[in-house]
């Protein structure tokens, strides 16, 4: 066999997902028993437009035509959607790219703060119990990373919403940005966005619970490692080991399941920012779907499917970086 | 776990019978010295006619079996208190889906009166929601349609991930390469994304269907543990009783799941708990979303009716919110401490301590074993 560099082959399996996932979504809209094109050109003319001035209306919002031969309709599409089209919003009116370009940065907003903080707190709270192992704390603790593992994001949100919001007042109630303020970098503006995605980025983590499961797993494996006893016998500070030796390699592993965990969380997203009406990706995916306006509706999974596959592609091109080891064995 | 009959290279047996020495080792683990010998020097007897020492009954036969299946685990797993919680409360969920559908009678619209206080009215005991209807009632019916999905989605998931990451693990090669690209497409798309659109294209096939939404929530669920199937197989089948066995020439197919998916058990088990909660997560979740379609009111859907009625904005009906919430958050509670205690029923040092009908293994009685399930956990 052939050795090809393991970046290369990564990359080529990347390109392959994109392509399976925009195949699937022809096959779904193309070929689906219901007819997608079908229901559209159906509920515009309930709507009173005649059905020749329907279907050519569909037929500009959709890069898919419906009367172009199979292998034609596949090859425009492709092109299609890799220059950037994504057909035109039924409902918007506007071209879908620019409907999700202006949706993204709010969700990578909420996402990445929502990641690093639960990430954060997740490998904090995991070294204690690993520290404690056995003990009442880590009886205690684990008990809460179990509760957080079985509260669904949502709840918790709705719960947020009904208390923080509704009851006490201390969070709007909804949107992603301050009514009134300039859009800029002013003080009102900045601390109005963050006023507004803080109740998002608490609910998200629930995510931690899972996290510090993870931590408390790695940190105890190290323990038991031969070198941290000659850490211990050359005299170290508690410190350095707890640093240098036990949270550095404990830490390691954590870091695939962090990125792999922003994936889980785009597609939670469409939950949670239905909840707050943020208006965000997953908030007008959802919108779309309500409305079956499907251009948008797929060009908002085509957008989360590229996010993911980068995070994930991201993920084990640089692990080498951060673990040498990794590095060898490839 | 049943002891092995004495091998051939048993010393015992070759100084009783060391003054034969015409005999094989195959007469000696006979202990068929005695029989004559035939004048060609070799011996007719084959092992096929000894009969056993041990008489066992058909009850005898029933009762190890129960022991094995039943008594053992049950016993194993009521030891930890983890799994006395997780275990009661799934067994409650079980009576609530079965005989409590019996019990408590449906609920019809203007029942009651609207948005009556849990613990307030004796005929409502957990309130009533903005029309009417009894709380109780809801979250009893919806109990049965839910762990329906959750049943096919866990079997599902758990199933394709399996038998797609031990094939490509174990097989290697050209289909190792199809099976893993296809696993990886799957780790990479949008779980929850791909299950919405779905949901929405199948929506007949949905309606009143629970065996199908948890088919549909394992579509994009499947592919991580394919992933961690794959690579442990890759280190089981270079062990050694995997090479007797292919010795032995055994189909590949019994080798598989005979042979090398019962060490994956623990892992496998633990799985199936996680992919139950999974489901019951993301079903709620689309119902709440009002995206799958519904006949009868379930959790996710009196959640969505819930906020639809602006009920977090009003004073009196948390009740509404807070009753289908705890009956998700409680059976995740305990189906994920049920997981996390399974792993112990399918160590065999731990089992044979507690199985009646076979010797112990570890006669030192070394304490309990260490294996912990959040170890487990942390290699996801």
């Amino acid at each position: 066999m052939v050795t090809v560099d393991w970046r290369v082959r990564r990359l080529g399996q990347a390109a392959f997902t994109v392509w399976a996932v925009l195949t699937l979504s022809f096959v779904l809209i193309r070929m689906m028993p219901g007819n997608i094109m079908g229901a559209m050109i159906t509920r515009m003319t309930q709507q009173g437009i005649n059905p020749g001035r329907a279907r050519e209306l569909v037929e500009l919002r959709m890069t898919i035509d419906p009367d172009e031969p199979l292998l034609t309709a596949y090859g425009s599409y492709v092109v299609d959607t890799l220059q950037g089209d994504l057909g035109q919003s039924v409902y918007y009116g506007e071209p879908v790219t620019d409907v999700l370009a202006g949706a993204l940065p709010w969700t990578l907003f909420v996402l990445s703060w929502a990641v690093f903080i639960s990430f954060f707190i997740g490998i904090s709270v995991g070294a204690l119990m690993a520290y404690w192992e056995g003990g009442k704390l880590d009886v205690g603790l684990t008990s809460y990373a179990v509760l957080m593992g079985s509260i669904p994001f949502y709840v918790l949100a709705i719960l947020l919403l009904i208390f923080l919001s509704y009851r006490y007042g201390l969070f709007p109630n909804g949107g992603r940005q301050p009514i009134g303020a300039d859009p800029g970098f002013n003080l009102v503006y900045i601390s109005g966005i963050i006023h507004h995605a803080a109740l998002p980025i608490i609910s998200m983590l629930v995510a931690s619970g899972v996290a510090s499961l993870g931590m408390r797993g790695n940190s105890i494996r190290v323990l038991g490692e031969d070198y941290l006893r000659v850490a211990r016998l050359r005299g170290l500070s508690d410190i350095t080991i707890s640093t240098q030796y036990v949270a550095r390699n404990a830490v390691l592993p954590m870091y695939t399941t962090l990125l792999i965990s922003i994936g889980e969380m785009f597609g939670g997203s469409i939950v949670l920012e239905q909840v707050f009406q943020y208006h965000g990706l997953g908030w007008y995916m959802l919108s779309a779907t309500h409305q079956r306006d499907y251009p948008l509706m797929m060009g908002g999974f085509m957008v989360i499917t590229l996010a993911i596959v980068t995070a994930l592609l991201l993920a084990d091109l640089t692990y080498g970086y951060v673990d040498p080891r990794a590095r060898r064995a490839q | 776990m049943t002891r092995e009959s004495p091998s051939p290279t048993d010393p015992r047996d070759e100084h009783e019978l060391g003054t034969d020495i015409k005999s094989t080792p195959e007469t000696e683990r006979n202990g068929a010295a005695d029989r004559p010998v035939e004048t060609d020097g070799g011996n007719v007897n084959s092992p096929f006619e000894v009969v056993s020492e041990f008489e066992e009954t058909r009850r005898d036969r029933y009762r190890k079996l129960y022991d094995a299946y039943v008594y053992a685990p049950v016993s194993i797993i009521w030891r930890d208190w983890r799994a006395r919680i997780g275990l009661t409360i799934v067994v409650l969920y079980l009576l609530m889906g079965t005989v409590g559908t019996v019990l408590v009678e449906p609920t019809n619209v203007a029942e009651g009166s609207a948005l009556i206080n849990p613990f307030e009215n004796a005929e409502y005991i957990l309130g009533t929601d903005g029309h009417g209807r009894d709380l109780l009632s809801q979250t009893v019916h919806s109990t049965a349609t839910i762990l329906k999905m959750v049943v096919s989605g866990a079997v599902c998931t758990v199933g394709i991930g399996t038998t797609v990451g031990a094939i490509a693990g174990y097989k290697g090669g050209m289909v190792d390469t199809v099976l893993s690209s296809i696993t990886d497409v799957f780790i990479n798309i949008p779980g929850f994304p791909l299950v919405m659109v779905l949901g929405l294209m199948f929506d007949d096939i949905i309606l009143g269907n629970p065996y199908a939404v948890g088919v549909l929530l394992s579509v994009a669920a499947w592919g991580g543990l394919a992933r961690a199937i794959r690579s442990q197989m890759l280190t089981l089948r270079e062990e050694s009783f995997v090479e007797a066995s292919q010795a032995m020439g055994m189909r590949t197919h019994t080798i598989v799941f005979k042979e090398i998916i019962p060490h994956l058990m623990p892992y496998v088990v633990i799985n199936l708990t996680n992919a139950g909660r999974r489901v019951i997560f993301e079903a709620v979740a689309l119902y709440y979303l009002g995206i799958l379609p519904f006949e009868n009111l379930n959790w996710g859907s009196t959640l969505n009716l819930a906020y639809q009625e602006n009920a977090h904005a009003r004073p009196g009906a948390l009740h509404w919110f807070l009753v289908p919430m705890v009956a998700i958050v409680f059976i995740s509670v305990g189906l994920t401490l049920l997981g996390q205690s399974l792993d112990r029923v399918f160590n065999p040092r731990v089992r044979a301590r507690h199985e009646k009908t076979t010797s112990p293994a570890d006669p030192e009685g070394e304490p309990d074993d260490t294996t912990n399930a959040n170890d487990m956990m942390g290699g996801i």
